[in-house]
């Protein structure tokens, strides 16, 4: 029997229509708009200006405070102009938009393809490579890589978790990374190791992606503590607690972080981004994006440079679908759709995907009926339709002490409701609200000391 | 059975009796004192508990009209300055200088302005949409048309327009209570000081960007440039990122800056309609051209 987490799930299906499409590299744009804020945290702080000429790889906006990431061109060429833009978050931001000339990386970059075993730098300097190099999350959440690896005193880690389930149907881009990057990223995880000071570490791989998970496990043979562990098949396993609670079952309490409990959790494609950024010193410029849908002429994988308009990326598979409803980036579950193509690919874009129209629409709603189906399927034992009631309503004092805040917006719960009710939408709203109540409140007793 | 009822009248009297004088005491022992004041001043307070007072329902109001010391400040927007009139005869104290005010949204922008150029399909709610992008235009700052503020009226004094897509303010019902303001996760609805005839004259826009974008998203968007500021006499016109604001205490109601703003952006509303001039059109006051 196949291990995976024992509480709710679901199964939508896998459209992994790219699983066996090799990854390209998607030729370098005429422009390039890179963002300041691609990751959790503040948003860089520009150290550029309009006229400047920049090489690839070079630091445009530098981290501000600890939570935060370096940003870097990933381009050469001339600095267009710093101007807000629309970008995936749905509102403007500012972004420095770069004219593309030629293709000059900075000079400290190790450009060859010879994997590099030997791991010379320490713990700290790997973790300050990492912050240099603006390493985030590549699973999507961006979450700055520097600060998991940073363990605060009184805590262990004795573990490292490398998340290759990629459990959102039609993305396929840490799948194929494992598969054609396997080498660098075992010595990626190896750096992991090193850093967090633990032994062991474990890959989670999701049971759909069979060829990966017998080749890493035959290369993981020439590596030191690191063992590959398949799984059942079944969103949302991907999520850093379901993913620890299927591999080694331990529970993350409410409220905590995995090193709570022993374990930091890193995805796949930030374990290769490590591998390049402290072995070929290449700070983090391009990422494996997955283009696809059902109606799309050519889809794939492609190595994309940040700041790569999206309208390439659908370029290159073929242009738009005539019956397209929905552009989503990211996973169909979690992903956000944009309003409109010229936004640009950035660290957390892990799939383009477009839907067709007769799949796009929201079917009508009616009430709820409390039949409970988005509570059997909850994976963190929360009560889905009563978030929503109390998010709708209001009552946000309430809706913190029913834990809303623990819910990690899987969307299993409005993939399941057969009244089509927006459950997953109130509930965001009632965690914002929550979250900024709780603040205000932190900052009174703060204030009062 | 005949003996046993007088000593049963007379045991449960006597235990009535005492349990009287018990409670007598106690009650006058732990009796609350409360100025008979704030229930005469409750009486007279509308009963709403629509906490546009800003306290938490009307007898959290009448406590506090009668602990103060200056009633500067107090007013009641449902019963207006004829309860406050009456609250300060009956308190003996002067009763404050109270500004109608009317509920006005800052934002005039429908379809046929400000184009749609996505399609929201979640839920049918203004903070849930505000948070998830800019909104069905490319103006990130103009009313979502989802209709939160019309959902926190009680006085049902709002309705959403089908064909504006924007909510509609009855100035006969509106008490200016503020819940539709509280409602608006953009903030764009206003308390403005109510005109004879209920007439207004307000930038109807919210967009702080430069103005090329503004008006990009938005036919009659506000694009701080100035010229209304320039006209008017009285200083009443104030121009702070890229958004001009007109100050209604000081506004005389002129019209000077409607017919000066080149977006139309701002809306004069229950005038009469001006005499035409020689080559002047007729302003009309739908704010079309």
């Amino acid at each position: 029997m196949l291990k995976t987490f024992p509480v709710g799930g679901i199964h939508p299906p896998d459209e992994k229509l790219t699983a066996k499409t090799a990854v390209k590299y998607l030729p370098i744009p005429e422009t390039v708009t890179i963002p300041v804020s691609q990751h959790i945290g503040s948003p860089a702080e520009t150290i550029v200006n309009k006229g400047d000429y920049v090489k690839t790889g070079q630091v445009i906006a530098t981290s501000k405070g600890f939570v935060s990431s370096n940003i870097h061109s990933s381009v050469s060429g001339k600095i267009n102009k710093i101007d807000t833009v629309v970008d995936t978050t749905g509102y403007k931001q500012t972004a420095v938009i770069i004219d593309v000339e030629g293709d000059e990386w900075i000079e400290t970059i190790d450009r060859s393809d010879d994997l590099v075993t030997e791991i010379k730098l320490s713990a700290e300097e790997i973790t300050k490579r990492c912050l240099e190099s603006g390493i985030v999350g590549m699973g999507g959440a961006t979450f700055p890589s520097h600060v998991k690896l940073t363990i605060p005193s009184g805590k262990k880690c004795e573990l490292l978790i490398i998340n290759g389930v990629e459990c959102e149907p039609f993305l396929t881009s840490d799948h194929r990374l494992m598969l054609e990057k396997g080498d660098q990223i075992l010595v990626g995880i190896s750096i992991l190791m090193k850093a967090l000071k633990v032994e062991k570490a474990i890959i989670g791989i999701e049971n759909n992606k069979i060829d990966a998970i017998e080749h890493l496990t035959e290369l993981a043979t020439k590596f030191k503590g690191i063992t590959i562990q398949a799984l059942k098949v079944k969103y949302p396993q991907g999520g850093e607690k379901q993913l620890i609670k299927a591999l080694i079952n331990r529970e993350v309490p409410s409220g905590h972080l995995p090193l709570d409990v022993g374990v930091v959790v890193h995805n796949v494609g930030t374990a290769y981004a490590v591998y390049e950024a402290v072995q070929k010193n290449k700070p983090l410029f391009e990422r494996v994006v997955t283009i696809t849908g059902k109606s799309v002429a050519q889809p794939g994988n492609y190595f994309v440079r940040i700041g790569t308009s999206i309208k390439k990326l659908i370029e290159a598979a073929g242009g738009m679908p005539d019956d397209t409803g929905k552009i989503i980036s990211g996973g169909p579950m979690m992903g956000k759709a944009v309003s409109n193509i010229d936004v640009p690919v950035v660290k957390g874009t892990s799939g383009i995907i477009l839907f067709p129209s007769g799949e796009s629409e929201r079917s009508e709603l009616s009430p709820c009926v409390r039949c409970g189906k988005c509570i059997s399927v909850c994976c963190l034992n929360l009560e889905p339709y009563l978030l929503m009631t109390l998010s709708e309503k209001g009552l946000f004092e309430r809706a913190e002490e029913e834990k809303i805040t623990d819910c990690l917006e899987c969307g299993s719960c409005s993939y399941t409701c057969p009244a089509y009710r927006p459950i997953l939408d109130y509930i965001r709203l009632g965690k914002s609200q929550v979250i900024k109540i709780a603040r205000e409140r932190n900052m009174k007793s703060n204030a009062a000391k | 059975m005949s003996s046993t009822l007088p000593i049963t009248i007379i045991s449960l009297s006597l235990l009535a009796f005492v349990s009287a004088v018990i409670l007598y005491f106690v009650a006058q022992k732990f009796k609350v004192f409360e100025d008979p004041r704030i229930d005469e001043i409750q009486a007279v307070l509308p009963a709403a508990n629509c906490g546009g007072c800003g306290f938490a329902g009307c007898r959290n109001f009448a406590e506090a009209l009668v602990g103060a010391n200056t009633l500067e400040g107090l007013s009641c927007p449902v019963g207006g300055s004829e309860v406050m009139g009456l609250v300060a005869k009956m308190l003996g104290k002067e009763a404050p200088l109270v500004d109608p005010l009317v509920a006005v949204l800052l934002c005039n922008g429908t379809p046929e302005f400000r184009p749609h150029t996505s399609i929201y399909d979640g839920a049918s709610d203004c903070r849930i949409s505000n948070n998830l992008y800019m909104g069905e235009t490319d103006c990130s700052y103009g009313c979502l048309g989802n209709g939160d503020c019309v959902r926190a009226c009680i006085f049902d004094a709002m309705y959403m327009d089908n064909l504006t897509e924007l909510p509609v303010i009855i100035d006969d019902k509106c008490v200016a209570c503020g819940a539709c303001v509280r409602a608006c996760p953009r903030n764009i609805i206003e308390l403005r000081k109510k005109a004879k005839k209920d007439r207004k004259i307000y930038v109807a826009c919210s967009n702080c960007d430069k103005g090329a974008p503004a008006r990009r998203a938005c036919k009659v968007a506000c694009i701080a440039c100035n010229k209304c500021v320039k006209v008017c006499e009285f200083g009443a016109i104030v121009i702070e990122n890229n958004l001009a604001y007109i100050d209604a205490q000081k506004c005389t109601f002129c019209r000077k800056c409607v017919t000066e703003c080149p977006t139309n952006s701002i809306i004069e509303l229950n005038f009469p309609p001006r005499k035409p001039k020689a080559e002047v059109e007729v302003e009309v006051e739908t704010n079309k051209r």
